[in-house]
């Protein structure tokens, strides 16, 4: 045991040395809980304790709080310590109220008034004690009661220097807490002041303090500037010895120098001339620095001189008005890229980031292109090759964009696939921009697809579709080369998607030859239909109904594919009903019909990228740009978001199965107009997933039925005569997307429409629950919908409710419905043998892993009605495992993001079972129900127990 | 601003932690678990800095104990680097030598000392001088407090 610093408590150094001898984490365990125990009754004992004791047994609940275990006692003996008069007791206890933060009412004030008496003590120790207190909790009640005094204990003459560092930060974090507490006026000017304070300390402290007040009124504060610049001004002027204490291995105030730059970076480059030209000498100062030998070889000394020069150059590039300031940085940074420290690598490249998008300096960086490319391809940490690739892409301008891109698609071969996908991105957002020669384009997106084709994103194959069907020039040479890249043996399915949709479209270019004839395209794409997706199916036979139209010689030959899936052989009902609808439409329809019908698809219109709002999505705060001035003219055939979603969706069809939280939800209500047959026709198709407003829901009508939905995700929710609303959910893992429909039944519109989820206060933080804003008004006979997107985090026992208002024909409307977004929805089905279930039943037979209820039947036992109604409640069905025929056994997991919950299920029924109500009724007869539900977490069994309970 | 420092050892036991944000209890141990993981993980001729959800994290070990720090996108990592180095300095300065067996056993005592140096998650004195005063002034009083504790039980107070 080692010794033991100041007064020492030898209890404590004790019981530490127990836990570290203790050989197992159980007998850790053992002993902590002894501990507590001893602790909890000296703390309820008659005895009153003394200081030391308390002290004693307050540090060693802060000890087995460190450990990680939670403490809920001792708060209030802490809180007595506050007010001892030996200083060692006092500041344990503020030690573990800043901790141990527990805004327990009851003793705030008391914690408030012991600060209170700190704050005013002649001993500086004590105020500053109190401060820090302050500046550890922060709390909003702390920033009401002591507003007022601390910045009066900042500015006054009276205050010594330690203290004032103190209030300086003890009043900024406050400020952070509540803005308000801050008094305007002639504090604003002394606060500014303290800039010019004698005591470094001070100062250091202030600066942190003024820039959060600049960040809020800058206007206010702009006073600063000049102070700071001269501040800064004579600290780089300085030398080492100048500083005493504050000199940093031989570097004059690192710190201080930082904050004052930092603070500059607020405002503008200064107006005065006077004071312009002065920090203008302080940043060459500084880049002057950088050249010199170093005076110490010690990691320290280089760390804070290139702290300094770093952050001058970030605010050498804030003011992006000094071309030579800008370029010398560059060099600057160009000199770090190839320095030993990984370190300096990683932070030159980041700031040539920002470096790369002035124009004074954007050549400059060029320079450098070959040494970071090479850090892409050789650095040993990933952290500092994402950087790399993050340069190369703000670098990329229309001069180097074909050799950058083809170094990246390089390095994506043996790329970390921790990058992969935002690299992915990066070469298609620069490929499109940068693309003269569209082929280079085509070639780019292609290759991405075939050397990382897991990590191309739906947008990215998208926004291929768009530029080829946009630009007639590059159709033919698309359809060559995707036709090529097909023949490869495996290729990734997304290459197939790209593929099939092109020759669908373009085939034609390039079937006079016969390497490519209409027989040979047909056979290739074919060739991979066995193994694709079931979307990519569908996309295929898209494909395949548009080669009817193009080779009337092979007509015969798709039909019998068509034959083939549109019966059950086709498991998937879209399939089925596509395969079924394009056999027709081939035989029935005239040449004509067909031709019009399945003509090429029109131009998509021109808006911007999609791809960069996914990158931005990707990196929130922190994307590199590839922003230079000259701006570039938009690419023909850009489309935004959802538009170009919608088109890809309408061709190739976004089945519910493979897309399930993708973004692209087939749209409910098919705008027609654009092409016409084509788009009604299979618009019928995507809709027959999703409610149908006006269908025969006739049962419906008025009807709100909650406990339906716990065992089926799509139907009509609600309906009367306003309104029919209509749900549509897709889960995955711990997370769910639900689809509501909103249509008008009216003749009017309904104004001020709105839909709000509220998360009941059971499910807060264990559900995270968004929805979508709805337009205010939904047009008459319209339907609009509203995407709510669930993570389950935690299981939860309740479900959100769903606010609805309008108005319509000015009477206001409401309607309260619950969520179909019960914990069972993230189930995911376990299928197992016998055995295995039963041994795990009886695994879980404790009290606390069991929930068991015994109910009457509703309604007639109908043994297909309780099975689909079982499959839909989300579990496995198990079949044949329980002896009893009779009984229904199902197993699931629960899937949160916290962690994934095992659940076992038993539902006997017992036809005719006797009944008694009490002692004296005679017997009577009926269909009973015992469901038994087990789970490794108690909440859980009880949970799904009580949702099944009113299903049968 | 730092948002938090962490303390902990090549086992992946924390020693100490300190949180200058406001997050429950189960975030703190979340983020705790996972950064421990992160960064023990990572090989030593890597770089100091990592991009961690909004924040960066600066960490460097000495010994067998990794000092770990996040920071905010305005930060400087380098300056955060001597940050810690600063702290480790002022232990080793006053445990003499330092080693995690202090840090363990006079948990209390480091606390005193970041809040020293570190207030609501700004550098509050870079001077090593005058961090060791204050707490040489600290101690002064508790010895002060220990003497007069010892006479009174002799009885001669």
């Amino acid at each position: 045991m080692p010794a033991v610093r100041g007064d020492g408590m030898r209890g404590l150094a004790v019981f530490i040395s127990d836990i570290r001898n203790c050989k197992s984490k159980e007998a850790e365990i053992k002993r902590i809980n002894k501990e507590l125990a001893n602790i909890r009754s000296k703390f309820k004992g008659d005895k009153t304790l003394d200081g030391y004791q308390k002290k004693k047994y307050v540090c060693k609940l802060l000890f087995i709080f460190l450990l990680g275990h939670d403490i809920d006692f001792g708060h209030m003996e802490a809180v007595n310590l506050l007010s001892s008069n030996k200083y060692s007791e006092k500041q344990i206890g503020y030690l573990f109220i800043s901790v141990l933060v527990n805004t327990r009412s009851d003793l705030i004030n008391l914690i408030n008034q012991s600060i209170k008496n700190d704050l005013q003590s002649r001993n500086p120790i004590h105020v500053n004690l109190a401060l820090q207190c302050i500046a550890n909790i922060g709390s909003k009640e702390m920033a009401e009661v002591f507003g007022h005094d601390i910045p009066k204990l900042l500015v006054s003459g009276d205050t010594m220097d330690v203290v004032k560092q103190s209030a300086a930060l003890c009043l900024l974090r406050l400020f952070r807490t509540s803005q308000e507490i801050i008094p305007g006026g002639e504090w604003t000017s002394r606060i500014i002041h303290l800039l010019n304070d004698q005591h470094m300390g001070v100062v250091t402290a202030a600066t942190s303090l003024i820039d959060a007040l600049v960040k809020k009124n800058p206007d206010e504060y702009k006073g600063c500037i000049s102070l700071a610049v001269s501040r800064l001004s004579r600290i780089v002027t300085a030398s080492y010895t100048d500083l005493q204490d504050y000199t940093y291995y031989f570097v004059p105030a690192p710190w201080l120098s930082v904050k004052l730059l930092r603070l500059l970076q607020n405002y503008p480059p200064p107006d005065d001339p006077g004071v312009r030209g002065r920090l203008i000498e302080c940043l060459e100062t500084i880049l002057n620095k950088a050249q010199e030998p170093p005076k110490s070889k010690k990691v320290q000394h280089s760390n804070a001189k290139n702290a300094v020069l770093f952050e001058a150059i970030s605010l050498i590039i804030h003011m992006d008005t000094e071309p030579n300031l800008l370029v010398r940085a560059c060099n600057q940074l160009g000199q770090f890229l190839s320095n030993r420290e990984t370190n300096l690598r990683y932070l030159a490249l980041e700031s040539m980031c920002l470096l790369a998008t002035s124009e004074f300096s954007h050549d400059a960086v060029k320079k450098h292109q070959e040494v970071v490319i090479l850090s892409m391809k050789m650095e040993k940490d990933v952290s500092v090759r994402q950087q790399a690739v993050d340069l190369l892409y703000a670098m990329c301008d229309k001069t180097n964009a074909e050799e950058i891109v083809q170094e990246m698609l390089n390095y994506l071969e043996t790329a970390d696939y921790s990058i992969r996908e935002e690299m992915v991105l990066k070469v298609a957002i620069l490929a499109e921009k940068y693309a003269t020669d569209y082929t280079w384009y085509v070639d780019v997106i292609l290759n991405l697809i075939r050397i990382a084709g897991d990590y191309v994103s739906e947008e990215v194959w998208y926004r291929v579709i768009q530029i080829v069907i946009n630009r007639d020039d590059v159709q033919g040479y698309a359809a060559k080369t995707v036709f090529e890249a097909l023949q490869a043996p495996a290729c990734h399915e997304n290459m197939v998607k790209v593929g099939g949709y092109i020759l669908g479209e373009f085939g034609n270019l390039i079937a006079g030859d016969q390497r490519s004839s209409p027989s040979v395209q047909f056979q290739l794409l074919h060739s991979k239909y066995h193994l694709c997706s079931p979307m990519t199916r569908a996309l295929l036979l898209s494909t395949y109904i548009k080669f009817v139209n193009l080779f009337p010689e092979i007509k015969t030959q798709i039909q019998e594919v068509f034959k083939q899936h549109s019966n059950l052989r086709s498991a998937d009902a879209e399939l089925q009903q596509r395969a079924s609808e394009y056999l027709q439409l081939s035989i029935i329809a005239s040449h004509d019909m067909l031709a019009t019908v399945l003509e090429e698809m029109p131009v998509f219109p021109e808006r911007e990228s999609s791809i960069l709002a996914v990158l931005k999505k990707k990196k929130p705060g922190r994307v590199p740009e590839n922003e230079i001035r000259e701006h570039k003219s938009p690419v023909p055939g850009s489309t935004a978001n959802h538009q170009e979603e919608r088109s890809a969706a309408k061709t190739v069809s976004a089945n519910a199965s493979t897309d399930l939280l993708g973004l692209s939800t087939p749209p409910a209500a098919p705008t027609a107009g654009n092409t016409g047959v084509l788009v009604d026709m299979l618009g019928e198709l995507y809709t027959s997933g999703s409610p149908q407003p006006h269908a025969n829901n006739v049962a419906a009508q008025n009807a709100y039925n909650p406990a339906k939905f716990v065992c089926k995700n799509n139907g009509v929710l609600f309906e009367n005569d306003l309104i029919q609303i209509g749900v549509k959910s897709e889960f995955r893992q711990n997370l769910g997307r639900i689809t509501l429909f909103y249509g008008n039944k009216t003749s009017t519109a309904l104004q001020n429409f709105s839909a709000a989820v509220t998360n009941p206060t059971g499910c807060i933080g264990k559900l995270n629950v968004q929805s979508k804003k709805v337009d205010p008004t939904v047009e008459a006979g319209a339907q609009v919908q509203q995407m709510v997107n669930g993570e389950c985090v935690f299981d939860y026992p309740d479900a959100p409710s769903l606010t609805v208002t309008f108005t319509c024909n000015g009477t206001p409307q409401k309607l309260s419905l619950r969520l179909p977004l019960t914990v069972n929805k993230f189930f995911e089905p376990t299928e197992m043998t016998g055995e295995v279930f039963f041994a795990r039943w009886k695994n879980l037979s404790g009290n606390e892993q069991r929930s068991q209820k015994i109910f009457k039947a509703t309604q007639p036992m109908d043994n297909t009605a309780i099975r689909t109604k079982l499959i839909g409640f989300g579990m496995q069905l198990l079949d044949g495992i329980d002896p009893n025929p009779e009984n229904f056994v199902c197993a699931g997991i629960v899937h949160t993001s916290k962690q994934q919950i095992g659940c076992l299920l038993r539902l006997e029924p017992n036809k005719q079972a006797q009944a008694s109500n009490g002692f004296y009724d005679s017997p009577t007869t009926m269909d009973m129900f015992r469901l038994t539900v087990r789970s490794s977490k108690e909440s859980v069994a009880v949970t799904v127990c009580d949702l099944l309970v009113d299903q049968f | 601003m730092m948002q938090f420092m962490l303390l902990f050892s090549r086992q992946g036991k924390l020693r100490l932690q300190k949180w200058y944000q406001a997050y429950p209890d189960k975030t703190k141990k979340k983020i705790t678990r996972e950064l421990i993981a992160t960064i023990l993980a990572r090989k030593p001729k890597m770089c100091s800095f990592l991009e961690w959800k909004d924040l960066k994290v600066v960490y460097k070990r000495y010994a067998s104990l990794y000092f770990c720090c996040a920071i905010e996108q305005d930060d400087n990592e380098l300056l955060t680097l001597e940050v810690i180095h600063r702290y480790v300095e002022l232990l080793d300065k006053y445990f003499g030598s330092v080693c995690e067996l202090d840090i363990i056993f006079n948990f209390e005592k480091a606390y005193f000392m970041c809040d020293e140096l570190l207030l609501g998650g700004e550098i509050q004195e870079t001077s090593k001088k005058n961090v060791l005063k204050a707490i040489a002034a600290q101690d002064l009083l508790q010895e002060d407090e220990a003497v007069e504790g010892a006479l009174r039980e002799i009885g001669l107070l």
